[in-house]
């Protein structure tokens, strides 16, 4: 049994498959009607949190069309995660402040 | 105290028509027009108190209830709608509508809908309302069109009243990265339709939640596509565009038009570029939040042509 699974995890090394071991879970925060840090790098398969610290209610939106990604309205001290699986750049801003905006560059 | 100011200064040709259509005043500070800019001096001697009502039409605006906001500057903010609503009730006169021009809720649940309403309708006035950004966040606005805007799905619409138009307009969905403020092609061609096949000595009164005209670019105070809208009223002779958003009085007049956005009645923010950010002011003096909310009556003479609006903040 134990050899059964060390050989299924060394056959998903060799395939790449645990390239997602590399991904890191990424924490950003909104202040003051803006997103700290406004721009982030992650490796594909990271775990982005976002917190909303502000007295007013903030959005995480993805600026492109048709959106991957689109939070619920977040009230103080509420958060929302999303999995970048795909190497790119996003975009995002808040829906009810669109002058906020901000960057997830995933590699 | 509600004091009405007239003009005294003689204006130029191209300006006489205008300040025969409205005078600005607010508590506090009294608005001049002298070459089309505003300007204002303390209340004093040259204010004279507003002349009793007589076949005019007078309506309050107030904004931005937020009920639901529970945080410094203000835990309470259904006790302050109470207190604007009482006010209203003291300085309305013959008014016989209340424009709310949004933010109603903080987070569009069905109980701050109620909480907003139930005291509302205690002003005993017609009530009419345009969504804020804060009011749409479920169901694409759908609730708050159900309640607040019955008959009109998309939250824009208008009525006439002794003579007056009234224009309710929603600028606070399918807003774009980077953006402000925004009308759409679909309500902008409803708008050209609607003010079409009247004569442009019709006085209209425009009432939306985000400025209309640019007060902030950097704090998304404006409306990308509001120029638009208002290349459509120019050719009326008195137009008056009411709005929200920015939590405190700015006024600009631009040929026959009259712009002011009203306080809230829940808390205030700051002048525009004087803090890091749009959010509330939180450290006020002690006893002074009421100062900084408040209501307006906006007053309609027919006859005359002319219109006032007197900003009363719940408490000096």
């Amino acid at each position: 049994m134990q050899a059964r699974r060390m050989a299924l995890i060394a056959a998903m090394l060799a395939s790449g498959a645990f390239s997602v071991a590399r991904a890191e879970n990424a924490s950003v925060t909104i202040d003051n009607f803006s997103f700290n840090p406004a721009r982030i790098t992650v490796a594909a398969g990271s775990k982005v949190t976002w917190s909303n610290r502000d007295d007013i209610p903030h959005t995480v939106t993805d600026a492109a069309d048709p959106k991957t990604f689109r939070s619920p309205p977040l009230d103080t001290g509420d958060a929302f995660s999303h999995v970048f699986a795909t190497p790119g750049t996003y975009r995002y801003f808040c829906s009810l402040h669109p002058h906020m905006q901000g960057t997830v560059v995933v590699k | 105290m509600e004091r009405v100011h007239e003009t005294g200064n003689e204006p130029g040709p191209e300006r006489r028509g205008f300040l025969k259509c409205m005078a600005w005043a607010g508590t506090g500070v009294l608005w001049t027009l002298s070459g089309g800019v505003p300007r204002s001096m303390l209340l004093g001697s040259r204010a004279i108190a507003a002349e009793p009502a007589g076949g005019e039409l007078a309506f309050i605006q107030i904004s931005d209830s937020h009920i639901g906001f529970s945080a410094p500057p203000n835990t309470d903010v259904a006790a302050t709608l109470g207190e604007a609503i009482a006010e209203a009730v003291r300085i309305k006169g013959n008014a016989s509508l209340l424009i709310h021009t949004g933010d109603v809720s903080h987070l569009s649940r069905a109980a701050q809908f109620d909480t907003a309403e139930g005291i509302i309708q205690g002003a005993g006035l017609e009530p009419h309302y345009v969504p804020g950004e804060h009011d749409v966040l479920e169901e694409d606005g759908r609730t708050f069109f159900e309640r607040f805007t019955k008959g009109a799905t998309k939250g824009y619409y208008s009525f006439d009243r002794q003579g007056v138009h009234f224009v309710g307009l929603n600028n606070v969905q399918d807003f774009k990265a980077g953006g402000m403020g925004s009308l759409g092609n679909e309500q902008l061609e409803w708008l050209e339709r609607d003010l079409r096949a009247r004569p442009g000595s019709q006085p209209i009164v425009v009432f939306a939640h985000i400025p209309l005209w640019t007060v902030y670019r950097d704090w998304g105070w404006g409306t990308d596509d509001g120029a638009r809208a208002l290349s459509y009223l120019r050719r009326f002779g008195c137009v008056t565009v009411l709005n929200g958003h920015i939590h405190q009085i700015m006024q600009k007049i631009e040929g026959n038009v009259a712009f002011h956005t009203a306080r809230s009645t829940a808390f205030p923010q700051p002048a525009p570029g004087t803090a890091s950010s749009p959010g509330p002011i939180k450290d006020l003096p002690a006893g002074r939040l009421r100062s900084v909310l408040g209501v307006a009556r906006v007053r309609e003479v027919a006859g005359a042509a002319r219109l006032a609006i007197v900003d009363t903040p719940l408490s000096a």
